[in-house]
């Protein structure tokens, strides 16, 4: 199946129903590559992601991934997506939403997949993002003092503003005999 | 100011304990044994970061009540290098080494995905002859890589010889994959476009002789073991995971197929000659370590199935693209041509620089779906690369699955989850 052939398929599946419920306004879809991704206000990620999955036609039951790209030049300086897969149907779909630069904060998925808790911890160690009714939002990969030795301020290693060699002094290192 | 003074660390020691203690003790528990009965009280086991049966740096926080794991906190980290944040700052070209990093035991099948990756973003399109190599040594590496797995976790459970056995084997092949790219690890084989370099004629035949005395001795492994009442009363019914679970939990591989869930990306989104190819996607449904372990053991046999039907159709033609623009050329010819020189300079500096947009491109990795999500601003090196590893994905099973069992199932446990740490800290 050629890349433009399994675009036309999740299309066929996936937006006929998607608009049918949400109607119009508010999902925008975009394509590249034969993948199809659809954006959404983030207060309605959780209500969207509830639908993908619990609705028989498109059982996206599967979540396969999560990650934040940090665009640092807009104002809604985060985004977040979410990969799902769809076992019925063998079709992927991307759902994105944005969140601001100052309280990155949005809806923990944990509530309906419980692969979430592990991807929502990184995300957040990386990019500092707050999912809101995480049961136990701890970083994933750094130690949990890693903060800025001047400042005080937690690090997030994956912003764009987080030099490549590290902050100095961040991480203690044993004394030199 | 003086980061490095003793009274720091030790502060910082005092916090990352209290941190990682307070979630797996809770207010009533008590590890003081003074003046009580040692046999009602909890206590807490550390185990790792350095413990031969965690598969590398994994580090288990368990509180057991007798022997009985009551609570099971995994912490990761211990080998995280940053490569996303790497990915972000060199050029595509430059970040194919690092996969080889990702999953050290399956090397080429990283090298694979990494380079369907960037073909896509760019979109390339390779030769039939660099299709029809990729998939085969992807085959070979999942069966070395199932190999390790089934080695090591039967070692975990007490039969030694049985990763004796298993290493001789996984030696036939790294004398193959030394053949074919020159080192027996670090392959870095793939280019994008292509492959470094085609099979030299030694190849083939160490190849079907390998894949001739192979089910035999897969066979023989399985004797030794697989109806060995100590080991399969050691394995089966322990870190048992339903069906439901197993997909709410996002496990692939192995671990998913070894709950009934027949759920395999080379059938399911096939990439490389999979569609063109038969074989059967491997389930077992009682969702326990042994279905895990025999998973891995047919699915070995459908490997060479796949390998069969390989050799049976070897195309001709070049193994790297012609495309000036995005593939590296040849030594001979940046020697030689004064054009090839200029694209050579140009792709080393500036690197392939797919147009703005975004793809997700995933393999069936022997351990579960690796999958390369790239965002490209339209330069030489990715706005953001993710790394979907599959180790990392199932190592979150450990806690239900240890949860209710005894401490010594743990280490069967991670035996047959399979976890490579390279891959899960990134």
């Amino acid at each position: 199946m050629t890349l433009a052939e399994r675009l036309e398929r999740v299309k066929g599946i996936v937006l006929p129903t998607l608009t049918g419920h949400f109607g119009e306004g508010m999902l925008t879809h975009a394509e590249h590559r034969g993948e199809l991704s659809i954006s959404v206000p983030r207060e309605r990620l959780v209500e969207l992601v509830r639908y993908l999955r619990d609705e028989p036609a498109l059982g996206f039951t599967m979540l396969k991934d999560i990650c934040a790209v940090d665009w640092n030049r807009r104002k809604e300086r985060f985004e977040l997506i979410y990969n799902i897969w769809s076992l019925d149907n063998s079709i992927r779909l991307r759902v994105k939403c944005f969140t601001e630069e100052k309280s990155p904060h949005v809806d923990s998925l944990t509530g309906l997949f419980t692969a979430a808790n592990w991807y929502e911890r990184e995300t957040y160690d990386m990019h500092g993002i707050i999912f809101d009714g995480h049961p136990d939002l701890r970083r994933m990969y750094m130690p949990e003092d890693f903060v800025d030795p001047n400042s005080g301020e937690p690090l997030y290693p994956l912003r764009k503003e987080f030099p490549m060699m590290g902050v100095p002094g961040s991480m203690p290192l044993p004394e030199r005999n | 100011m003086n980061i490095n003074s003793s009274a720091t660390l030790e502060r910082v020691y005092d916090l990352r304990q209290r941190k990682i203690l307070s979630k797996i003790i809770d207010k009533d528990t008590t590890i003081s044994l003074e003046g009580r009965d040692p046999l009602e009280n909890t206590m807490v086991l550390n185990m790792g970061p350095q413990h031969p049966a965690t598969h590398g740096v994994l580090r288990v926080l368990l509180r057991l009540d007798g022997e009985t794991v009551e609570k099971c906190v995994p912490e990761l980290g211990y080998l995280h290098r940053g490569y996303e944040k790497l990915g972000e700052n060199i050029s595509f070209h430059e970040f194919l080494p690092h996969t080889d990093r990702l999953d050290y035991l399956s090397p080429l099948s990283n090298n694979v995905g990494y380079a369907l990756a960037v073909e896509k973003a760019a979109g390339i399109e390779t030769p039939e002859r660099a299709v029809w190599i990729r998939t085969l040594i992807s085959e070979l590496a999942r069966i070395s890589s199932h190999l390790m797995a089934m080695g090591a976790m039967a070692m975990d459970v007490g039969a030694v010889t049985m990763l004796l056995w298993t290493f001789r084997e996984r030696e036939k092949l790294y004398d193959i994959f030394e053949k074919i790219c020159g080192a027996r690890f670090t392959t870095s084989y793939t280019r994008i476009g292509g492959v470094a370099n085609d099979f030299t004629p030694d190849v083939l035949p160490m190849i079907r002789k390998f894949i001739e005395e192979f089910p035999a001795n897969l066979r023989d492994f399985e004797g030794l073991i697989n109806r060995n009442r100590i080991f399969v009363e050691r394995v089966s019914g322990i870190g048992v995971i339903t069906a439901q679970d197993a997909i709410a939990l996002g496990l692939t591989g192995a671990c998913l197929r070894g709950s009934g869930v027949p759920h395999d990306l080379r059938r399911d989104e096939p990439y490389l000659m999979y569609d063109q190819l038969d074989f059967d996607v491997i389930t077992y449904s009682d969702g326990d370590c042994l279905s895990r372990y025999l998973t891995r053991g047919d699915e070995m046999k459908e490997s060479v199935k796949i390998v069969n039907q390989l050799l049976g159709r070897i195309p001709s033609g070049p193994t790297l693209a012609d495309d000036a623009k995005n593939v590296l050329p040849g030594k001979t010819e940046i020697y030689t041509k004064m054009e090839e020189l200029i694209h050579d300079f140009m792709l080393i500096n500036f690197g392939v620089q797919p147009e703005p947009g975004e793809i997700y491109s995933a393999i069936e990795a022997p351990k579960g779906e690796l999958g390369f999500y790239i965002v490209s601003d339209g330069t030489g090196h990715a706005w953001r690369m993710k790394i979907r590893s599959p180790s990392f994905c199932n190592l979150q099973a450990l806690t239900p699955m240890c949860e209710g069992s005894m401490i010594s199932d743990v280490v069967a446990i991670i035996g047959s989850i399979d976890p490579v740490m390279g891959e899960a800290d990134k």
